[in-house]
């Protein structure tokens, strides 16, 4: 390879007239001179200098002069370009020309392959493929380059588009000479993705997976490089490529941001790839510090001329079709340096068209420019040779009829590498008129639309397009909840300021608080709970081993889920966010605030204690799913699983504790590490007395403690041993009956464990019944008469408790944050509604602005439903409405998300 | 198990009679009785705030406000019901209790039979009189429920029992009420990207195929059950006789508003009755129900709206928007053991927009009618069976829902369950153990 790269360079360098090559001719030879003079024509050299109207002089592959005024040397074609222009052919950082198109990995449920399958002395995951080798791959094909080239491009980077470590692409020329002499920068960047591709393995089979691969492999790589052992040539490879540019392919703004963290851990900047969505956070995408390459894929409009279909779809989807276009000129107002890939367009003929529309909102032509040309030629390292027009540089450059973003403009000819293909020059007139007048049509069709929604937070339905704000509140007269010393004070007031809770008490001063009238209704603090699933992407269960504590619920909140507000609209402010129950050690959890409209990181409930979620029973055994091929099937083989984790975390800490170790840093084991140091606290998923038991002797003999059981559902038989182990109980109020774990699931069992002195909750593990958890809180008065006071705990209070957050929230208490509800009636009533809730002392929630929100919102789908018809009629291209429903989650939900990304691949996608 | 519930037999509860260890169905009703004071919620809307109720040999004789009476009770067992609420047994529609213990487990799973067309399956055989569940809705005052049968394109028959029976016969108050279609609906493109792997014209000719099937399906029956004597017998054709004589009537499961209307034009065009079961969109085409009278029987109030951009507690709102329009609605929730949270999806009704009482007539009055049982259940009148409850408290709140005494036809049936036994049995044991 260095061979040919040499080769090149030489080739470049002397301008050699005499080209020599290794391959061998049949028959005579036939060099041409390639020296070709292009006269009068206006020559962009690059996007920061005018026009010089002049003459380019091309010998061979390589530019000669570009001068005005000068003499042709004799033996030169003369091209007489009157009226034309000359501009750097187009570069495409972000293609798989000339590979393989990945294939998809065998559909279906798990397959129960738990280390690569490829034969040699490779890394143990086949998702992590940096031995992969674009250049060894690449064959050129005739019919894309032909393609591409119409479109005015004269290089691409080619990525073999297959796991997670992807290996290194190549920049390669559109000519259509032989692969020996095409390739540009044979290494030109190191490539990354979410999505394991083709990989036979189970493991990761959620995005929280990828991420925790991805991270693991990094250290993996570290500690080969200083180690003598083991000859592994993944890593090696992974090693190598440090120092290429590192290209992520990820999807969407919140993918970037996942991407950019992974990036900062490890000193790494990349250069990501994403889906054109970034206009919906703008600011977040630009404090990433990352480069971007974009696509201009931009949402159809959707076909509502059936107004019973147009219900199927959202706000969100509507407003991404009218907003997704004005995405590159948003990138370009905000400073953030990126490039444009034909990426995801149905045809790269489509390049022209949307990157008119893209200038027709806001984009500059000039930035137009850089972003095919200079960006994605710096971004690969080709700058030397492709990018501008200078003298020394390849001849790759397009003669266009006019100015290159005219409306009306033809690529007539790309030369690549000094060989000439016509690209639409053949176009007899009537032809070209034809083009033109679609061409025309479509931007007409694109122009005609000044009004434009704003942007709303989160984008999706019930976003605000503007943040809310922190209020002074005065809620006076009501009946509140305190769950502190008082009880319950009837006629009183509770202030809120700087988002705590000012005072709780009677006829408090309202000094310059908005006062709200809580005449005949309730106050409590926001409802907390202790198990959810919601605001997660990509899968909750990484199930495909018997431990993922390496995994991240943190590295997965999704910001945009509208489950967000409906639980909002019930009264919670808190939750905890866990892994499902796949596996005995399931993965570490995320407390988040219901902070609608914030990014991910704001909602997340800053320091704190942290949690991680284990399991028992059913599901770890996957006695109702799965091959029953993963260790363990039985009871009797949980309790080894959690013996053998905690066994080798005892001996990881103690080799970690030696002096100039080269222990392997262990992601999975530093999170059972962190257990036994009191530094990350268990939840544990259970059922049955046999194994809650258990656990307690597993936790017993080997020096952890469990902090609260979740589900417990039989915890009533067992009360007195979790009492004496001061452990803590967060069960569902009457679930039963549906397993055989849960044959003599009671629902007294709340009240019993309550009774026994055990700091009990009550969870959702469900999106809907979060909504309701004040009525689930009810049901421990009608099961067992529970005192309405402590009932109302079991979803405030005590879930604070046993996540250590109770000097945050839980009750109301002056200098606690200001999560407050107010109820219409009673809370642990049937009849309560939230009618406001507040959370840092912003109300998130109330139930008459919902009104006049969802009014505004049937007025804005009403405009952008006309404006689609109109598109329609004027010809505009439309698809057919899909619903599209966030996908919900609960403690059993297995599924593979690389599969799901693959199939909806190269569609516009919202999380 | 019978070990402990032996143990709990002995250890002289107080209650002896609530602690039988296999809660034996009741005897008959042996004694006339009466119930004075109690606010008595009728089921057809009425409410009457201090009344009387007397019932005999399993039937109602008397109910009215006791304030306008005088009553001679001397052959009666009077029950002091002072401060205490009177409700007609709560009915749940559209479950396969009894014909399933533990979801997980396929050998308690008798409610889906293979095929498509089974209009023979009949479910009231299946039902289970010894399962576990019953009892603990009971304890929450559901008292009847029509056993349903689930899957294909013609799931089967139901049958409505009451819930305190030795067998299947003993609990059936009417059986093959209605025949169950589950219409078949254009599935939505579940977006973005290709996830449905058939095209969505595929998926609109397959949909429309089984139409067909169904067209065909009712044509043949109506002309094989005017044969006397068919020389080849069909169960399938057979069983749909009673759709054709109006004696059984057609429950549709459909949800999307055009669905539902090619769902009751079906039924029109083929002669027989039709209720929509589910029905969510069928708030927005009130005037075609109205137009049709066509009763729905709304799914689940505790559920999560459709679409995202849908009002976050419309399906709360659902049943009172069609109710306060005058359709007849019936108000169901998934499941079986989730049956004893019935009543609470009433309140939730009345919490979001419909009258307390009108609320309670979705599980009482409205869901006999739609069942056709409301001769003799449904409301507490004259003539009808003594199906009640009393409970110390509002029964469509958790907060206040205390059933404390239950008849089924005049049965004073007992209210323990196994959740009530486990309760007794650890309690007893934490108790023992401070002493």
């Amino acid at each position: 390879m260095k061979k040919i790269l040499l080769s090149l360079l030489l080739f470049f360098s002397a301008m050699l007239s005499f080209a020599q090559q290794t391959y061998p001719v049949n028959g005579s030879y036939d060099i041409r001179q390639g020296q070709f003079a292009f006269t009068n024509a206006n020559i962009i050299m690059n996007a920061n200098q005018p026009a010089v109207k002049g003459t380019l002089l091309v010998k061979g592959q390589t530019i000669q002069a570009i001068e005005s005024g000068i003499t042709i040397p004799k033996g030169y074609v003369t091209v007489d370009l009157k009226g034309k222009f000359i501009y750097p052919s187009l570069i495409d950082p972000f293609t798989s020309y000339g590979l393989p198109e990945a294939t998809r990995a065998i559909a279906g449920a798990r397959q129960s392959i738990f280390t690569s399958t490829k034969k040699g002395a490779y890394g143990w995951n086949e998702a992590i493929r940096p031995e992969t080798m674009s250049n060894t791959l690449f064959t050129a094909d005739s019919k894309r380059a032909d393609d591409l080239r119409k479109a005015g491009f004269g290089s691409v980077n080619a990525i073999n588009r297959d796991g997670i470590a992807r290996g290194t692409s190549t920049a390669v020329t559109l000519s259509d000479e032989r692969e020996n002499n095409t390739m540009l920068n044979p290494l030109s960047a190191a490539n990354y993705s979410f999505n394991k591709g083709t990989s036979q393995n189970d493991y990761p089979t959620s995005l929280m997976g990828s991420i925790a691969l991805l991270r693991q492999t990094y250290y993996d790589a570290q500690w080969y490089g200083k180690q003598k052992e083991e000859y592994n040539i993944s890593l090696e490879e992974f090693n190598k490529q440090q120092s290429l540019p590192q290209i992520f392919e990820a999807d969407g703004w919140l993918n970037i941001l996942r991407v950019d963290k992974i990036g900062k851990e490890f000193g790494k900047q990349y250069i990501i790839k994403s889906n054109g969505d970034e206009y919906q956070r703008v600011e977040a995408v630009k404090a990433t510090g990352a480069s971007l390459i974009i696509p201009l894929n931009f949402v159809k409009a959707y076909d509502v001329e059936d107004s019973v279909e147009a219900r199927n779809v959202t706000l969100a989807q509507m407003k991404a079709w009218e907003m997704s276009p004005s995405n590159a000129a948003a990138l370009e107002k905000a400073g953030i340096r990126f490039a444009l890939t034909t990426f995801g367009l149905d045809s790269p003929k489509d390049f022209w068209t949307n990157i008119r529309i893209a200038i027709d909102n806001g984009l500059s032509e000039k930035q137009a420019f850089l972003s095919v040309t200079e960006i994605p030629a710096a971004m690969l390292g080709i700058s030397d040779k492709v990018g501008t027009l200078e003298k020394g540089k390849l001849a790759n450059f397009i003669i266009t009829s006019d100015s290159l973003f005219k409306k009306n403009t033809i690529i007539e000819e790309n030369w690549v590498q000094g060989k000439r293909f016509i690209a639409n020059k053949n176009n007899t007139k009537e032809q070209k008129d034809s083009v033109n007048k679609v061409l025309a049509k479509k931007a007409d069709a694109i122009k005609e639309s000044p009004v434009k929604g704003s942007l709303i937070y989160p984008f999706t339905a019930f976003g605000n397009a503007s943040m809310l704000k922190q209020e002074t509140v005065l809620l006076k007269n009501g009946t509140v909840w305190t769950n502190e010393k008082d009880g319950i004070l009837q006629n009183a007031d509770v202030l809120l300021e700087n988002g705590k809770i000012k005072a709780v008490g009677k006829n408090l001063n309202a000094g310059n608080a908005k006062t709200i009238d809580a005449t005949g209704k309730h106050i409590t603090a926001g409802l907390i709970d202790e198990h959810s699933h919601i605001a997660g992407t990509g899968g909750i269960n990484e199930g495909a081993q018997s431990s993922s504590a390496e995994v991240r619920i943190a590295d997965i909140i999704n910001s945009e889920d509208v489950n967000i507000y409906r639980q909002l609209a019930g009264g919670v402010t808190t939750s905890q966010i866990l892994h499902g129950s796949a596996n005995p050690v399931g993965g570490q959890a995320q407390m988040i605030k219901l902070r609608w409209g914030k990014l991910p990181e704001e909602m997340k409930l800053a320091g704190g204690d942290t949690f991680i979620k284990f399991a028992l029973g059913e599901n770890v055994k996957q006695s109702n799913f799965g091959t029953g091929a993963r260790f363990p099937v039985t009871r009797m083989g949980v309790e080894q699983a959690f013996i053998d984790e905690f066994t080798r975390a005892k001996e990881y800490k103690a080799a970690l504790s030696k002096k100039g170790n080269m222990v392997r840093r262990d992601l999975e084991l530093d999170a059972i590490v962190e257990i036994l140091e009191n530094k990350r606290f268990i939840t544990c998923h259970s059922y049955v007395q046999s194994e809650i038991n258990m656990l307690m002797h597993v936790a017993d003999s080997l020096g952890f403690k469990i902090n609260t059981f979740t589900h417990i559902l039989e915890g009533y038989k067992v009360a007195d041993k979790m009492k004496a182990r001061g452990i803590n109980a967060s069960t569902f109020s009457d679930w039963w009956a549906y397993k055989i774990e849960v044959a003599e699931a009671i629902p007294y069992n709340g009240k019993i464990m309550h009774n026994i002195g055990i700091t009990t909750a009550f969870n959702s593990d469900d999106a809907e019944m979060a909504r309701r958890l004040n009525q689930e809180a009810g049901k421990a008065v009608l099961y067992g008469g529970v005192p309405e006071e402590d009932a109302l705990k079991f979803v405030t209070l005590n879930p604070a408790k046993m996540l250590h957050i109770d000097d945050k929230v839980g009750s109301l208490k002056p200098g606690k944050d200001a999560d407050v509800v107010v109820w219409s009636d009673h809370p642990l009533s049937i009849y309560a509604k939230a009618e406001q809730t507040f959370v840092d002392g912003i109300p998130y929630w109330d139930i008459n602005r919902d009104a006049q929100v969802r009014q505004a919102q049937n007025t804005e789908r009403a405009r952008l439903i006309k404006k689609m018809l109109d598109s329609k009629n004027k010809g505009g291209k439309t698809q057919r409405p899909q619903a599209e429903t966030p996908k919900l989650y609960h403690c059993e939900t297995v599924g593979d998300y690389s599969k799901g990304i693959t199939e909806t691949e190269g569609a516009h996608t919202h999380e | 198990m019978n070990k402990y519930i032996f143990t709990l037999l002995l250890s002289s509860f107080g209650l002896a009679c609530f602690a039988q260890a296999n809660i034996s169905p009741a005897k008959p009703q042996s004694k006339k009785t009466a119930i004075m004071g109690a606010k008595l919620h009728l089921g057809n809307g009425k409410i009457i705030e201090n009344g009387y109720l007397i019932f005999d040999q399993g039937k109602i004789i008397g109910v009215g406000d006791a304030t306008l009476v005088r009553l001679s009770l001397t052959d009666a067992t009077v029950i002091d019901g002072n401060n205490k609420h009177i409700y007609p047994g709560f009915i749940a529609p559209i479950t396969n209790l009894g014909l399933t213990e533990f979801e997980s487990v396929k050998a308690t799973l008798d409610f889906t039979e293979i095929g498509n067309i089974n209009t023979h399956i009949r479910s009231i055989i299946a039902y289970n009189t010894d399962s576990k569940v019953p009892a603990t809705l009971r304890s929450n005052g559901v008292l009847m429920a029509q056993i349903t049968p689930q899957g294909g394109t013609m799931s089967g028959s139901s049958s409505v029992v009451q819930l305190d029976a030795w067998n299947w016969e003993d609990a059936a108050i009417r059986t093959d009420d209605a025949q169950h279609l589950n219409w078949p609906a254009t599935p939505k493109l579940r977006g973005p990207g290709g996830r449905n792997p058939l095209s969505s014209d595929a998926l609109q000719e397959r949909t429309q195929a089984q139409i067909n099937e169904l067209e065909q399906l009712f044509t043949e029956a109506k002309a094989y059950v005017e044969i006397e004597k068919p020389a080849v017998v069909n169960a399938r054709l057979a069983a749909m006789n009673h759709l054709f004589d109006g004696k059984q009537k057609l429950f549709i499961t459909v949800n999307a508003q055009k669905d539902i209307i090619a769902a009751v034009n079906f039924a029109k065009k083929h002669g027989v009755s039709p209720v929509i079961v589910g029905g969510d969109e069928a708030y927005l085409i009130i005037p075609f129900l109205k137009e049709n009278n066509i009763p729905v029987i709304v799914k689940q109030p505790h559920a999560l709206p459709n679409s995202t951009d849908d009002d976050v507690n419309m399906p709360y709102k659902n049943a009172g928007v069609l109710a306060n329009a005058g359709v007849t609605v019936v108000v169901s929730i998934d499941g079986y053991w989730q049956q004893r949270n019935l009543p609470f999806m009433a309140g939730t009704v009345a919490a979001w927009g419909l009258d307390k009482e009108k609320a309670l007539q979705t599980i009482t009055l409205n869901t006999a009618k739609v069942l056709g049982i409301d001769k003799t259940t449904g409301s507490l009148e004259i003539g009808k069976d003594a199906t009640f409850f009393i409970s110390a408290g509002d029964a469509l709140d958790m907060k206040t829902n205390k059933v404390e005494r239950a008849f089924i036809q005049g049965r004073d049936i007992n209210l323990d369950n196994l959740h009530k036994q486990l309760d007794r049995k650890f309690s007893e044991k934490y108790e023992a153990g401070k002493k």
